[in-house]
């Protein structure tokens, strides 16, 4: 069955903790380079059938609604590819 | 009056809650996040913990239960409603008040005796307080970090929305010391420091927190 994607990610202009916490430990670990992390949500949706502009639609009114919170998040939707079972 | 406490899976302070409602001068009612009717209440508390775990995001989950549902249509209709702590951010996520609480900047759970500054005492729940009178009440949380844009802010400090600041210390990383804030018509009230832990001199730091139950009956007979 088709997977619509939906990824949330924190506005550029909130402060992202988790992200900083993440930056702060990759030194430690000795990679460097770093110079930003930001910490998102990444959800897998599951439809049935085909992914029609419908189901797209309705799943842009799961992410408005419930998946992200639009004072603090953006969000995009876009269909995985069929056979992208693993990402190497 | 009747006063409803909303108990979520997850919340932590709905018992301290009903006991500062009963302390407060009135009749504190138990009301279940699947409930479908408000029991006849003149006013709902929703109480801090961790509703529905903090799954997705505090109070994503909980602002669709059914009983917020009853909650969301009484306060259009002017009913008081406090969120504290995590009812806070499921007003928010509700879209009952402006803004957002992300994690704590410092990124550590704080808790602490907090002192604040109660800026606005009109609403329904800041009634009993003098206009920048300074209180203590606890503190704790994880994510009390209040933001939103900066019309935002201007607009809610230029309409007097701002019920609570923080003094001394920003314990959370919130935008312009803000620990409280109120919708236009001060029926609606969040705050993320806890005024129902500080009601009696035995259990907590002082009482200071008593006035936000207070307020309820001075508003009653406004």
């Amino acid at each position: 069955m088709p997977v619509v994607v939906v990824d949330v990610m924190p506005k550029p202009e909130i402060l992202d903790p988790q992200g900083k916490a993440v930056q702060g430990a990759l030194p430690r670990l000795g990679f460097s380079g770093v110079t930003d992390v930001r910490q998102g949500k990444r959800f897998e949706i599951t439809v049935e059938g085909e992914v029609t502009d419908a189901v797209l639609e309705q799943v842009h009114q799961m992410a408005e609604t419930l998946l992200s919170n639009p004072v603090i998040e953006n969000f995009t939707v876009r269909v995985a590819a069929s056979d992208a079972g693993t990402v190497a | 009056m009747k006063v409803g406490v909303v108990t979520f899976p997850g919340s932590l302070d709905d018992a301290d809650a009903q006991r500062a409602v009963r302390i407060g001068g009135h009749e504190a009612v138990a009301l279940w996040h699947g409930d479908h009717d408000l029991r006849g209440v003149d006013a709902v508390v929703l109480p801090g913990g961790f509703s529905y775990g903090d799954y997705l995001r505090c109070g994503a989950i909980s602002r669709f239960s059914p009983v917020m549902t009853e909650v969301i249509e009484a306060a259009g209709k002017g009913m008081p409603v406090l969120g504290i702590c995590n009812g806070f951010q499921i007003l928010c996520e509700s879209h009952l008040l402006p803004g957002a609480l992300i994690r704590n900047d410092h990124r550590k759970f704080v808790c602490r005796d907090q002192r604040l500054r109660i800026e606005n005492a009109s609403t329904a729940w800041t009634s009993s307080y003098d206009e920048g009178a300074e209180i203590t009440v606890v503190l704790k949380n994880g994510e009390g970090g209040f933001v939103a844009d900066a019309e935002t802010l201007d607009r809610l400090e230029g309409e007097g929305r701002v019920v609570a600041r923080y003094l001394d210390v920003n314990p959370n990383g919130s935008l312009r010391d803000i620990a409280g804030v109120t919708n236009e018509r001060g029926n609606v009230v969040g705050l993320m420091p806890h005024p129902e832990h500080a009601v009696e001199e035995l259990t907590g730091s002082g009482t200071d927190g008593l006035g936000f139950f207070t307020s309820l009956a001075a508003a009653a007979f406004a």
